[in-house]
């Protein structure tokens, strides 16, 4: 599979990565292989294999529903970069 | 040309758990802001989710009160998209195995027709966090004590055609989850929310038109209200020549108008991918047996044992058994009353649910419990009380000065039946009013009925409303010949 650089260029935009116009050739080369590699594994005949979600192959043990976390708000938000009366604060964003 | 609508809804039902869906963060709602985040939902590096067992098991008692399949294995994945109130950049949501599977549900219209809805699928997600954008001046303010709060987002199919069918859809989901406990329902705080995919095609076209995704709806009033407006807007689209584009669409009620919120030419790519940090969730079949047998009645079925079991209306008992907690409280005062259904029907319906709408509050902080209403009806019943002496009962009863019986016995509001008192109350008022007597007796037969009425008002007056009416009305016609 052969991607070209508007494909690598959608997957940092998606990703919101900023990457360099001299950088791109390198990622596109990189991320083509891993892609080409993907296509080798795609040749295994998998019929009737289950797909697998997780490598291990247990299942999830699940919690009992008890509030077990107090308010650590003032802890965390001493690393936040900007805090207004208890909220986090971005620049502006309305869609 | 005639047009056919096509409807499909997404509901987002917030689970009543105690603790979120990966996290033990509490969800109460309305705590200060980021007072209910922990490191979890802040999506800190080096946390693990781990998931909460109740928000599993309503899952599963949805599925099963809607006739879904459950999946005996279900995987969580990562929806991936920035957004300040999703500190990860993925939400953990569900896409290639859901919990809850193909299910249907029954819905009735206003003609009395019924109509199967069916449910594409339901899965479990968390919620996001809310971003403020008034206040902050220059920057939008982030309050994640929503985010990780459960989720099951419940997916039609594209099975309604007209904003009628989607409404009664949407009321049926929200009498089942609020029956089930699992949700609350609340639309305002936002426990319940929808959002409709509307399109509209020539009738008789099999193909589907381009669709609108309708957002920001959350009272049953502004969906059908957004649901009609977007229909025009997009029969008048194609009309004029033009395409509808599919797009998403933020209904503004103080306009009465949709306006596009974002295009999908800029189409999110979620890159769906399975959850590392879960594994998937197994259910087996005891457990799903288990929860189908403690389900409770449903509200189909306890509308259907009303109509059977208590003789009342169909419309009577679909309003009784709307909301569960009306219906028990119902069945309590029916008890209470000795079983007098359709009386107990009329003041649950009637005076207590205008006294509960006033103070707006809920049946259950009701000021009259089942067992006094029931225990005043009686009294009507028997004739203790009249119906319109039965309201000032009541009123007192609201304002807590004790049971019907007491109330009765302190205000002296025993009836008067006595057949004796009866006839010397009419006899007074008769003799009173000669001239009314004459003009009485003159009337012709038809005209008669309405000058009794005189009559029985003086009477009623002078006995203070205690006196039976219908005694009252046998004796006069019996003297007034």
């Amino acid at each position: 599979m052969s991607l070209n650089k508007s494909d690598i260029d959608k997957i940092a935009w998606l990703a919101r990565l900023s990457i360099s116009e001299e950088d791109t050739p390198n990622y596109l080369h990189d991320v083509s292989n891993i892609l080409d590699l993907v296509e080798t594994m795609n040749t295994v005949d998998t019929e009737n294999i289950e797909p697998l979600a997780h490598p291990l192959e247990i299942t999830a043990r699940l919690r009992e529903d008890k509030v077990t976390e107090t308010d650590q708000r003032e802890h965390f938000q001493k690393i936040a970069p900007a805090v207004d009366n208890g909220h986090y604060l971005v620049p502006k964003v309305i869609e | 040309m005639e047009w056919e609508t096509v409807i499909g809804l997404e509901i987002h039902a917030q689970l009543a758990t105690k603790s979120k869906i990966f996290s033990g963060a509490s969800t109460t709602y309305g705590a200060e802001a980021n007072t209910q985040a922990c490191a979890v939902d802040l999506g800190l590096p080096g946390v693990l989710p781990v998931i909460n067992q109740q928000a599993i098991e309503m899952a599963i008692k949805f599925g099963t009160a809607v006739n879904a399949h459950i999946a005996d294995k279900s995987v969580f994945a990562r929806k991936n998209y920035f957004y300040p109130d999703l500190p990860k950049g993925y939400q953990i949501s569900q896409f290639e195995l859901p919990i809850v599977g193909h299910g249907e549900i029954e819905i009735q219209l206003t003609d009395g027709s019924k109509k199967i809805i069916g449910i594409t699928r339901a899965h479990l997600e968390e919620d996001a966090g809310k971003s403020v954008h008034d206040g902050f001046f220059d920057n939008t303010g982030v309050d994640l004590n929503r985010a990780g709060t459960p989720l099951i987002e419940i997916v039609s199919e594209p099975d309604m055609r007209s904003s009628e069918e989607a409404i009664a859809y949407l009321k049926k989901i929200h009498s089942i989850v609020r029956y089930l406990k699992i949700c609350d329902g609340n639309m305002q705080e936002g426990s319940f929310r929808c959002d409709a995919n509307v399109s509209v095609r020539p009738k008789g076209q099999d193909e589907l038109g381009t669709r609108t995704e309708l957002k920001n709806l959350n009272s049953f009033k502004y969906i059908e209200q957004a649901i009609e407006f977007e229909i025009e807007r997009q029969i008048e689209v194609i009309e004029s020549g033009g395409k509808v584009v599919q797009e998403t669409r933020l209904y503004d009620p103080n306009k009465n108008e949709t306006r596009t919120m974002r295009s999908k030419e800029e189409a999110n790519d979620y890159r769906y991918f399975p959850d590392p940090d879960l594994l998937p969730v197994c259910i087996d079949q005891e457990t799903i047996e288990a929860i189908r047998k403690e389900l409770p009645e449903l509200p189909e079925a306890k509308r259907d044992r009303f109509i059977k079991e208590f003789g009342l209306s169909e419309y009577d008992s679909d309003v009784l058994t709307s909301n569960r907690d009306q219906a028990e409280y119902f069945e309590s005062v029916v008890n209470a009353a000795n079983g007098e259904a359709k009386l107990s029907a009329n003041w649950v319906m009637g005076e207590l649910s205008a006294v509960l709408n006033k103070s707006n509050i809920d049946i259950t902080q009701s000021p009259v419990s089942a067992e006094m209403l029931g225990g005043m009806i009686k009294r009507i019943k028997d004739n203790t009380i009249s119906g319109n002496i039965a309201k000032q009962v009541f009123e007192a009863m609201c304002n807590g000065e004790g049971s019907a019986d007491e109330i009765i016995d302190n205000q002296g509001l025993k009836q008067v039946t006595d057949p004796g008192a009866i006839e010397k109350l009419v006899d007074d008022v008769i003799d009173a009013n000669p001239d009314q007597v004459k003009q009485y007796q003159q009337a012709p037969a038809e005209k008669q009925g309405k000058l009794i009425g005189f009559f029985v008002g003086q009477i009623m007056k002078k006995s203070q409303g205690k006196a039976n009416p219908q005694q009252v009305n046998e004796l006069l016609q019996e003297k007034l010949k």
